[in-house]
C-alpha cells in the first residue's frame, strides 16, 4: 500500500506542481503570484476530496500506513509513559500496550492497540491484530487502575482479535468476553477513543467505555468490509459497498447512538499533521475526565450499564 | 401448544427449507457416517444418531422440549422483531425481506426463544438460540432476549439458562449487533452480585461474537459431543498462519482439553444435568435466595427429599 490512497492522487499532483514552482523560482522570488493561486486551489481541492468522503475512502485513511498509531499519541498528548508488560500467564502481547501515564499532571492507566511501521514491526505486532494475552493483560492493568482509582484511557485501532491456531487454544472468545464483563465491574472512568480501526469484538474488549469517541476518519465495524463483502456478496472485491451498507463511519456511528463524539482530524487525515491530531485528542480525552470526574463510582457504573442497556433497534408488537 | 404440534414444528424446521415437505417416514441420512435413518429413529434419539451418536441441529422449539420439565415453559418477549436500522440491503435483498424469508421458513419471528421454566423443578430464566433463523445470528432482538432473559433471573431470583446455536453476530444490523455482546456481557456482570447460577449450554455451533459474549460467561458452561466452539471461522485462521489444522480442532472435545468447557453432554442427558447442577446451586443457596433471605420459591422444597446421586460420565465418543 502507497502512502498515497487513489482518490488524493489530484491533490498530490497539484502539491507536486506547487513543490517544483517554489523550488525553481528559489531565490529569485519569482512566481508568488502563480504560487499563490495554485495554493488556494489546492487548499479547496483538498477540502473537496476530503469533505466528501466515501465510507470506503474513510476505510482507507483509518488503515493508513502512515497514520499516528497508540504510541504515536503517548509521545504527543502523555508524559512519564511507563509500560508495563505481560498477562502474568502465558506471554507479554506487542498487539496491545498499556502502561502508566500522565495527561496535564493527571495520572492515567493507559492502554491501546499498537500496530507496526514496516513489515518487521508489523510481523512482531501482528498488525494490531491481540492474542488472548493481549486483553488479558488489558484487564490485569484496568484491574491495578481500579485498586488505586486511577481512570481508564484506551485507544482502539485494530483490524480485529487475531485469528490464529494459538489464539484459539488459550480462549480468545474467553478472553475477549471476560473483559466485556470485567469492565462494566470498574468504577473508575474509562475513555475510549477509536484512532483508526474498530474491528469487532476485537476492538470492543478494550471499549466497554462510559465515553467512547471517534477520530473523524476512524471506522468501527461488526466485520470488516471485505469479509462482509466476502458472506454477504460472495465478493471480497465489492469491499465498497459492503462499507457503505455496514455504517461504519464515525458520523454514521454518532447518528446510530453508539459514540459520544468525534475527534476533528487535520484537513487529508491525521497522519497528515500528526501534532494536531494529537492535541485534538489530548483536549478531547481532558475534557471527557473532567466531566466523568464529576460523577460518583456507581453513578458511573449505572451509567455505563445504561449506556448499552439500551443499544438496539427492535419493535415490540403486541401479539 | 400440544406436543405434537411442536413435534411437528421441531421437525419441520430441522431440515433445509426446501425438503420441508418430505413426508413422515421417509430415509434421512446421517450427516456424519452416512447411516440410513427413519425420522421417527431420529426423534426417539432427540435428533442423534443411534450409530454414531452425532447430534443433529435441532430448531429452538425442539431443544426446549429436550431441557426443560414438561408442561413448565411459559414464553416471554415472543413479539420482539427487528428493525432496519441501517436500511441494510446485500446483493440479493434488503434486510427485511430476508427476516421475511427467515420467518416463513422457521415461524420464528427472530433467532431466539425466551421465556422461563422449571428444570427438575428448579425455576429457571432461559434463552434459546435458534441456528435455522439466519444462522443464529445475533442482531438487537436476540440481545435483547438474552438481556431480558437476565434481568428476569435476577428479578424473580431464577437460575439462567442461555443456549448457544450460533455463527455469530447478525452483520445486516451492524455495529448495534457488535453492541449486543457488552450489553449482555455488562449485565451479566450485576447478575454475579446476585448468587444465581448461570448455565450455558453450547450446541453446533457456538462461534464468534456470541462465543466472546455471553456463552463464554456461564458458571458451568456445558456443550453438546463435537458441536463447533470456536472464536474465528477456521478458513480465516488457515488462510492467516498458512498450515493445516489439527484434527478436531474447535470441536467440543478439544475445547474441553484447553479448559474452557466444563463437560460434554449428550443431548439425552441434557435435563438430567441441568437438574443435577441446579440442585446443588439450590441446596447451596436454600433455593435461590438472597444471601441471610429466604427463599421466594415457596411452592418448592428448598431441599429436595431426591439425592443427587453420582454424576454419569457424560462424555460420549
Ligand atoms: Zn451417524
Ligand atoms: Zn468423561
Amino acid at each position: 500500500m502507497s502512502a498515497w490512497l487513489d482518490f488524493e492522487k489530484p491533490v498530490l499532483e497539484l502539491e507536486q506542481k506547487i513543490q517544483n514552482l517554489r523550488e525553481k523560482a528559489g531565490a529569485s522570488g519569482g512566481a508568488a503570484l502563480e504560487l499563490a493561486e495554485l495554493e488556494r486551489r489546492a487548499e479547496s481541492l483538498r477540502r473537496e476530496v476530503y469533505a466528501n468522503l466515501t465510507a470506503y475512502q474513510r476505510v482507507q485513511l483509518a488503515k493508513h500506513p502512515q497514520r499516528p498509531y497508540t504510541l504515536d499519541y503517548v509521545e504527543r498528548c502523555f508524559t512519564d509513559w511507563t509500560e508495563l508488560h505481560g498477562d502474568r500467564h502465558f506471554a507479554d502481547d506487542p498487539a496491545i500496550v498499556s502502561g502508566l501515564a500522565m495527561i496535564d499532571q493527571r495520572p492515567v492507566l493507559l492502554i491501546g492497540h499498537q500496530k507496526g511501521r514496516g513489515t518487521k514491526e508489523n510481523l512482531m505486532r501482528r498488525f494490531g491484530m491481540p492474542n488472548p494475552e493481549g486483553y488479558r493483560k488489558a484487564l490485569r492493568l484496568m484491574q491495578l487502575a481500579e485498586r488505586f482509582q486511577v481512570p481508564v484511557v484506551t485507544l482502539v485501532d485494530t483490524p480485529g482479535a487475531y485469528p490464529g491456531l494459538g489464539a484459539e487454544e488459550r480462549g480468545q472468545a474467553e478472553a475477549i468476553a471476560v473483559n466485556l464483563r470485567e469492565m462494566a465491574k470498574l468504577s473508575v472512568p474509562i475513555i475510549t477513543v477509536v484512532i483508526g480501526e474498530g474491528g469487532s469484538g476485537g476492538a470492543l474488549a478494550i471499549a466497554v467505555s462510559d465515553v467512547v469517541l471517534m477520530f473523524e476518519n476512524s471506522v468501527y465495524s461488526v466485520i470488516s468490509p471485505e469479509g462482509c463483502a466476502a458472506i454477504l456478496w460472495r465478493d471480497g472485491k465489492k469491499g465498497p459497498l459492503a462499507a457503505e451498507a455496514l455504517k461504519l463511519t464515525a458520523p454514521d456511528l454518532e447518528r446510530l447512538g453508539v459514540i459520544e463524539g468525534i475527534v476533528p482530524e487535520p484537513v487529508g487525515g491525521a497522519h497528515r499533521d500528526p501534532a494536531a491530531a494529537a492535541e485534538a485528542l489530548k483536549k478531547a480525552i481532558l475534557r471527557h475526565l473532567d466531566a466523568l470526574s464529576g460523577v460518583s463510582p456507581s453513578e458511573r457504573m449505572d451509567r455505563r450499564l445504561a449506556r448499552f442497556r439500551r443499544m438496539g433497534v427492535y419493535r415490540e408488537n403486541p401479539a | 401448544m400440544s406436543w405434537l404440534k411442536r413435534e411437528r414444528t421441531g421437525i419441520k424446521a430441522a431440515k433445509k427449507p426446501a425438503r420441508s415437505d418430505v413426508p413422515e417416514g421417509l430415509w434421512t441420512k446421517c450427516e456424519s457416517c452416512g447411516e440410513a435413518l427413519f425420522q421417527s429413529v431420529l426423534e426417539e434419539n432427540l435428533w442423534t444418531c443411534p450409530h454414531c451418536q452425532h447430534h443433529f441441529r435441532v430448531p429452538a422449539r425442539t431443544f426446549l422440549q429436550y431441557l426443560v420439565d414438561e408442561g413448565s415453559f411459559e414464553e416471554r418477549d415472543a413479539n420482539l422483531e427487528a428493525g432496519d436500522p441501517l436500511e441494510f440491503r446485500d446483493a440479493k435483498m434488503r434486510y427485511p425481506d430476508r427476516l421475511a424469508l427467515a420467518r416463513q421458513e422457521t415461524g420464528m419471528k427472530d433467532a431466539a426463544l425466551s421465556g422461563v421454566a422449571r428444570v427438575g423443578d428448579k425455576p429457571v430464566a432461559l434463552t434459546i438460540m435458534d441456528f435455522f433463523f439466519m444462522g443464529g445470528s445475533m442482531g438487537s432482538v436476540v440481545g435483547e432476549k438474552v438481556a431480558r432473559s437476565i434481568e428476569t433471573a435476577m428479578a424473580e431470583r431464577r437460575a439462567l439458562i442461555l443456549v448457544s446455536a450460533t455463527g455469530g453476530a447478525r452483520m445486516q444490523e451492524g455495529i448495534l449487533s457488535l453492541m449486543q455482546m457488552a450489553k449482555t456481557s455488562a449485565l451479566l456482570a450485576r447478575l454475579q452480585r446476585e448468587r444465581l447460577p448461570f448455565i450455558s449450554i453450547l450446541t453446533d455451533p457456538s462461534t464468534a461474537g456470541v462465543l466472546a459474549s455471553y456463552a463464554s460467561l456461564g458458571d458451568v458452561i456445558l456443550a453438546e459431543p463435537r458441536a463447533l466452539v470456536g472464536f474465528a471461522g477456521a478458513r480465516v485462521i488457515r488462510q492467516t498462519i498458512g498450515e493445516d489444522l489439527p484434527p478436531g480442532f474447535q470441536r467440543a472435545e478439544f475445547v474441553l482439553e484447553k479448559g474452557f468447557v466444563d463437560r460434554i453432554v449428550h443431548r439425552k442427558q441434557i435435563r438430567e444435568e441441568v437438574s443435577r447442577l441446579l440442585e446443588f446451586f439450590w441446596r447451596s443457596t436454600r433455593g435461590f435466595a438472597r444471601e441471610g433471605g429466604k427463599s421466594p420459591h415457596a411452592e418448592l422444597p428448598a431441599r429436595a427429599a431426591l439425592d443427587l446421586g453420582p454424576a454419569a460420565d457424560s462424555v460420549t465418543r
